[in-house]
């Protein structure tokens, strides 16, 4: 494993794409950074801009209008960059699949390493995923 | 002669041991900040890897501008590199290397504001730019009373080099502990705080509000030079503070206390305050810090 990839695992940078979500996964992934569940222990940290960002944290049903964004974003970040779906939303378009502007899931868009169902998830479950997002990034 | 100046500012006081201390320093910060809200926080290797990490990204370069874009953080990072190996050296050696090398010292601890200005101007994001005249207004506020506190400095010790304030402290005490030492430690001490761009004056870089507004455009590697210079800025300011104000004892340990001190009153200010908006910053480096400083001058004149 070489070094780069190494200090890629030990400091995280997020970046928070809120693509129609119903804020719930929002606030969950918030969460995260309080006392109670402290991630920046592992390094990881909420940043502004996604040129700085190693992971994209999706959250929403991606639709219609949201698709070209969130490509662009992720066409935005610096490489490598990990995208990771964040609630039932964005892993499998949830109870909003037949809707009529709703028309790809996420991971025919992006190329999604780690899926984090749940509505919303658990921060506990958010953290095991991103610590999964980040043993895939050892495998590679 | 040659190699010896190298390692001078390569290698100690200057580049590899300021940084290292810079970054440590930077743990420091984001320890105690944690602390302080009840956190656990990183670490202490964390700022090196975020260091290692950038260096292995994509760096994005705006079409067309790419020299000037890259070519800022160099400027920054050597200037602040330039002054922490000047302080080194007047501490190791107690003389000073130029005359007059107090106002290079005023001179290249402007620069990395300068270069950021420059960097992200070329970047020509909307955000950067509201970034850009953020930070050339807060540039504007902090000048003139860093350096009207520096005035102080100057009239007690009546020279213009640093080993000659080094030394007029060595045989009369600190200068904090005259009455304008204490208001220029103070106006000094606020200044400084901006000029790292921590909390109450980080108008130019808000996070939540214009996303790291000069920095939004920077990827990897420039990235990291950048976040670098700061951490250097943050070894070099506390330093020269103790170097102006608290020399009155320069053995290894009082330094080394005195450095955390400052350093973890610069963290708590930062962690106790809410963010200015940028006419409040100026209006208090303006109408509270300036004539703060302007009585300091008066009263060293009189030699309180
Ligand atoms: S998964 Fe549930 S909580 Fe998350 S955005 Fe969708 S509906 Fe909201």
């Amino acid at each position: 494993m070489s070094i780069k990839i190494k200090a890629l695992s030990k400091s995280p940078w997020v970046f928070h794409v809120s693509a129609a979500s119903c804020n719930n996964c929002d606030i969950e992934i918030l969460d995260c950074f309080t006392p109670r569940f402290d991630v920046e222990r592992f390094g990881v940290q909420l940043i502004g801009s996604v040129r700085h960002a190693d992971a994209l944290v999706v959250t929403g049903v991606i639709n219609k209008k949201t698709i070209p964004l969130v490509k662009k974003v992720y066409e935005q970040a610096s490489k490598p960059c990990l995208v990771i779906a964040v609630g039932t939303c964005s892993c499998s378009q949830h109870m909003f699949r037949f809707g009529y502007n709703v028309i790809e899931p996420l991971d025919k868009i992006l190329p999604v390493s780690v899926y984090i169902p749940g509505c919303p998830p658990k921060p506990e479950a958010i953290i095991l995923g991103i610590v999964k997002a980040l043993g895939t990034l050892k495998k590679k | 002669m040659f190699f010896k100046q190298l390692f001078y500012y390569l290698i100690f006081p200057g580049f590899l041991f300021a940084s290292v201390v810079g970054l440590l320093a930077g743990w420091v910060d984001r320890k105690v900040s944690a602390r302080i809200q009840y956190r656990v926080g990183p670490p202490w290797y964390q700022n090196f890897v975020d260091i290692i990490k950038l260096f292995g990204k994509e760096i994005i370069t705006p079409p067309g501008r790419a020299f000037t874009f890259l070519f800022a953080p160099l400027m920054g990072i050597v200037s602040s590199t330039i002054v922490a190996s000047f302080l080194g050296l007047v501490l190791l050696n107690s003389q000073s290397i130029f005359f007059a090398d107090l106002i290079i010292v005023i001179y290249l601890l402007t620069v990395p504001a300068i270069s950021l200005i420059i960097g992200a101007s070329a970047s020509a994001n909307p955000l950067a730019s509201i970034g850009v005249s953020r930070e050339i207004k807060m540039v504007l506020g902090y000048e003139l009373p860093f350096i009207l506190s520096l005035a102080i400095v100057i009239i007690k010790a009546g020279s213009l080099r640093l080993a000659d304030i080094i030394n007029y402290q060595l045989l009369n005490g600190s200068l904090a502990l005259s009455w304008s030492g204490a208001i220029g430690l103070i106006v000094a001490f606020l200044c400084i705080q901006a000029k790292l761009g921590f909390v109450p004056f980080d108008a130019p870089e808000a996070d939540q509000e214009i996303m790291c507004g000069t920095l939004i455009e920077y990827s990897g590697l420039p990235l990291a030079i950048f976040r670098l210079t700061r951490f250097i800025l943050l070894y070099t300011l506390p330093l020269f503070l103790i170097i102006i104000f608290l020399s009155g004892d320069i053995k290894l340990t009082s330094l080394g206390i005195k450095f955390l001190l400052i350093l973890v009153a610069i963290i708590l200010v930062k962690n106790t305050n809410p963010r200015l908006r940028i006419d409040q910053a100026i209006r208090f480096f303006w109408k509270i810090l300036t004539p703060l400083a302007v009585l300091g001058v008066i009263l060293a004149f009189l030699g309180k």
